[in-house]
């Protein structure tokens, strides 16, 4: 299983999306954006759909080790 | 028409989690404060698919809820929002904003040609988002005159006959049913033709998923913006201060625009759609019991004190784009992306290019459609 590294962008513009999809991973900061509560991850499916899902891509996803951007399709 | 009810407001202080007595005899919570408001949108324990088969409000028939993307839960909801989402991100919405820019000129070039004063519903802020969203779609925008009476009885609220609600469904359902039909023979390079191969190609969609995502993509993304396009001008004309502040400094449209869907009240209630909780829960400092509505009212916790100074001022220089007027969390407005460009723009063309409009009805006696749940004007006459 891959380790992931997740980031979140400043075009962040605070839908809460990724907080209802996948709460666990993701967490509001006082300016209303999201952040992830671990930088590195086990590749997950919730996590996978909240990037999908987030309505200005601010979600990014790669591989820790090779830095590759994980596929969202 | 300016402001969320007297009630409200004191709510909001006094009360922000309360159990009320609807109309109807049922009884819900109301939430006022923008914290809980964003809590209820955005936690799981507040469910959107638990209201199937409750007596709550709700958008269209009763009988179809259960297929709606507005009335389902992650993983279901994740399902449909991940075969759309794609085709609403911000950088999928820039690439349209030409085209969008276009169209406003051609509307606004229309108008010029009318008599005055001429109804800016009907020439403008209606057939600007059908146009838009009907392309997207892969749905012929001169069905409007077929599908927009259809639109409007889905729309309409609990002062309608539920049948008629049913009826108007089932008329734009079977129109859908139609058109998917004619793509399915010959695919186009749209939106509904994507949906369709994830239905037969990858059975990701029911067919009945299908019909009412193309139908609720079709009706929400054109009544709303077409009504918030009313709406912003008339704060606007409300303000004529901020107005010509705008005028004057079109560079700060995008955030006037955010300022503006804080501030106007698009539904008619003022309140979001309601969730069930699906477990104890403790919000504001209240506990709410398992199996609880609770109505999140977005345009009172717009104007929250803690949101944002002096909230029931409009402002079109406001830094704020936290607002809640498109909802949060899973349900967070697909369209808001295409929203805030599509009112970019129009205010742009019209502000731009007829810099004198004025009302030609004073706003107090403009009429709303009645029984619907978005403040849909009836006719916006003006004059330039």
């Amino acid at each position: 299983m891959a380790t992931w590294r997740v980031a979140v962008s400043g075009e962040c513009v605070a839908s809460g999306s990724c907080l209802g999809i996948a709460p666990a991973w993701f967490a509001r900061r006082d300016d209303g954006q999201s952040y992830p509560t671990s930088v590195l991850i086990e590749e997950n499916a919730a996590v996978l759909d909240a990037a999908a899902c987030c309505p200005v891509e601010a979600i990014m996803l790669s591989d820790a080790e090779t830095g590759e951007p994980i596929e969202l399709a | 028409m300016f402001h969320p009810s007297a009630e409200m407001k004191e709510l909001q202080r006094s009360k922000p989690v309360v159990q009320v007595e609807l109309p109807d005899g049922s009884t819900s919570w109301l939430i006022t404060r923008y914290d809980d408001v964003r809590q209820v949108l955005v936690d799981p324990r507040f469910s959107r698919a638990a209201t199937v088969g409750r007596n709550v409000r709700r958008i269209g028939p009763a009988s179809a809820s259960g297929d709606s993307i507005l009335s389902k839960d992650p993983p279901e909801h994740t399902r449909m929002r991940r075969l759309v989402a794609g085709a609403f991100t911000a950088r999928r919405v820039e690439a349209l904003r030409p085209r969008v820019t276009k169209l406003v000129d051609e509307f606004i070039d229309h108008m010029f040609t009318l008599p005055q004063p001429a109804d800016l519903v009907e020439n403008f802020s209606l057939p600007l988002p059908v146009q838009v969203i009907c392309e997207l779609l892969g749905v012929p925008a001169e069905d409007r005159h077929i599908f927009h009476e259809w639109s409007d009885g889905i729309l309409g609220d609990e002062s309608r006959d539920p049948q008629e609600i049913e009826e108007a469904f089932a008329r734009l359902s079977g129109y859908f049913g139609r058109l998917i039909a004619t793509k399915r023979a010959a695919p186009g390079d749209d939106l509904m033709t994507a949906l369709i191969a994830a239905r037969d190609a990858e059975d990701r969609l029911s067919e009945a998923e299908l019909v009412g995502l193309c139908l609720t993509l079709l009706i929400a993304g054109h009544e709303t913006t077409a009504n918030q396009i009313n709406m912003f001008l008339l704060v606007l004309h409300e303000y004529p201060e901020q107005l010509e502040r705008l005028r004057a400094n079109p560079e700060m449209i995008p955030q006037a625009v955010e300022e503006l869907m804080r501030f106007a009240q698009l539904g008619t209630s003022g309140g979001g759609l309601p969730r069930i909780t699906t477990e104890e829960v403790e919000l504001g400092g209240v506990r709410i019991p398992e199996g609880a509505a609770v109505i999140p009212v977005l345009t009172v916790a717009n104007r929250d004190p803690a949101l944002t100074t002096d909230p029931d001022r409009v402002d079109v220089a406001r830094p704020l784009t936290t607002h809640l007027a498109f909802g949060a969390g899973v349900h967070h407005c697909l369209g808001a992306q295409l929203a805030r460009m599509e009112l970019q723009e129009a205010l742009r063309g019209l502000l731009g290019r007829m810099p004198r409009m004025e009302l030609a009805t004073p706003a107090d006696e403009l009429t709303f459609k009645n029984g619907m749940v978005v403040r849909s004007l009836r006719a916006l006459p003006v004059r330039w």
